[in-house]
């Protein structure tokens, strides 16, 4: 029996941009690890980027975001398309374990590609695993990449940064569009959907986002040529996703026609060099305080021989060669 | 740069029209407890939709769980599927299964197979050593 799971990189790769789906599977797993696979895997793939559209889907646990993603993408593919779907749960912070459950929601779909992560347990973060994935399925071709993702912390952040539009998931009642605003998804949202309308306050979910939406444009945040729009969907009986599949068109086209997707892309590529070097800075410096010249410059900076300032470059000295 | 420490990726699910989902999540729970990352795909899941599943998550072992008495044809079916996509991955089998019947599963290929009884620490070290073996 062959198995695709021991084949090296260039391999993988080769297969992987025949959409083979193990080999698709596997290059996932090894960017996730950011080991020197994942390395090689980036340096192969991105010149073969295709130019895939990124959709984050963010919102509090428990809003809906699979059961929508599931209902959009299944329409997606019947449209012609060949999405992917990143689903991205919390690690369990005691034993770095998780259940990722979100395939049950999407169950109904057959053709799109859906891998689950873990925030948990990567090297560097969700900061490199993201774009990592991102750039398999994009070299791969699929079209577009939607990334779910709870919306709090660190991981939204890096998950919005990623992409190049941003779908914020909120529910009737409460208080839900008010949390968001306290979030800051406010700031990031390009599309906001209430989802679960067939539920009591769905209206005033949508007035209490268009009110803040009022204030943030009267304080000049925003980009005055793009009024995020306020969506209704009730994922249960598959209405008002093919509204949100065409507003997520229409921000598309906006970003293309003002430059904006050129400089959003290039912002992207700018956050992953600058995680990367964080990465191997943070790496270096756990090799480096196993050092002597490490224990050296602590002992005289220690003594008064040198200031902290003259030590830290020293270090910076060490850190570059 | 460190590699991310090898952490078992487990598909879990029940295949065809057994509706009883109370102990797979129990063990969905054990596998999480012990740093394990379970892909619940949960109730009513066909060969083909474990398969999409396995390759897509590169998973490194699959737990079905079983409470009738397809077991029979279920189980080697599944080990069947695996294998006609070409999938290198070891197949358990949880839930009620008659020690008459659990050397016909293993004779089909089925790599451990787990009693209804069966504690964390047995569920964990099960699907521990199928994976190592794998
Ligand atoms: N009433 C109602 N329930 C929904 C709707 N969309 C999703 N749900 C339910 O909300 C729960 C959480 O959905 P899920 O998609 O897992 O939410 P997520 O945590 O945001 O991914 C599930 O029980 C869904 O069936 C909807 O439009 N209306
Ligand atoms: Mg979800």
């Amino acid at each position: 029996m062959t198995s695709v799971r021991n084949l090296p990189v260039d391999a993988l790769v080769e297969l992987a941009l025949t959409d083979d789906r193990r080999a698709v599977g596997r290059l996932l797993t090894l960017v996730e690890r950011n080991g020197p696979e994942a390395t090689e895997c980036a340096m192969m793939l991105h010149a073969h980027g295709t130019g895939s559209h990124v959709i984050g889907i963010t919102g509090a646990p428990g809003a809906g975001k699979s059961t929508l993603v599931g209902e959009m993408v299944q329409q997606m593919v019947d449209g012609g398309s060949h999405p992917a779907v990143l689903a991205v749960d919390p690690s369990s912070p005691l034993t770095g374990g998780a259940i990722l459950g979100d395939r049950v929601r999407m169950a109904g779909v057959t053709e799109a590609f859906i891998r689950s992560v873990a925030t948990r347990g990567h090297a560097g973060g969700l900061a490199l695993a993201i774009p990592g994935a991102v750039r398999v399925f994009d070299a791969v071709g699929y079209n577009p990449v939607v990334i779910e993702t709870v919306g709090v912390g660190q991981v939204e952040v890096d998950v919005t940064a990623a992409a190049d539009t941003t779908v914020v998931v909120v529910t009737p009642g409460m208080g839900d569009a008010v949390q968001a605003n306290k979030a800051g998804l406010l700031e990031v949202a390009d599309i906001f959907v209430v989802n679960k309308a067939d539920r009591p306050g769905a209206s005033d979910a949508r007035r209490d986002l268009e009110l803040m939406l009022d204030l943030s444009h009267m304080t000049g945040q925003e980009d005055a040529s793009y009024r995020p729009p306020i969506l209704m969907t009730n994922s249960l009986e598959g209405e008002g996703h093919s509204a949100v599949i065409d507003a997520i068109e229409t921000h598309r086209r906006h970003l293309v026609d003002t430059g904006q997707l050129a400089k959003r892309r290039r912002r992207r590529i700018e956050f992953e060099i600058e995680s990367r070097l964080s990465t191997v800075f943070e790496q270096r410096m756990i090799e480096l305080k196993t050092d002597q010249r490490w224990v050296d410059i602590v002992d005289t900076t220690t003594a008064g021989t040198i200031a902290p300032p003259a030590a830290s470059q020293q270090v910076a000295n060490l850190l570059l060669h | 740069m460190t590699d991310k420490t090898e952490q078992i990726r487990i598909v879990l699910a029940k295949l065809g029209l057994d509706g009883h989902d109370r102990g797979i999540k129990v063990v969905a729970r054990m596998l999480r407890d012990a740093g394990m990352e379970v892909i619940y795909l949960g109730l009513r899941q066909t060969t083909d939709s474990i398969v999409a599943a396995v390759e897509q998550e590169d998973a490194d072992v699959v737990g079905l769980s079983m409470h009738n008495a397809g077991h029979l044809t279920l189980a080697p079916a599944m080990v069947e599927a695996l294998r006609q996509g070409d999938i290198d991955v070891p197949l358990i089998v949880g839930g009620i299964v008659p020690d008459a019947d659990v050397e016909a599963l293993e004779q089909a290929g089925v790599a451990a197979i787990l009693g209804p009884g069966a504690s964390a620490e047995e569920v964990v070290a099960t699907v521990r050593s199928v994976v190592s073996e794998a």
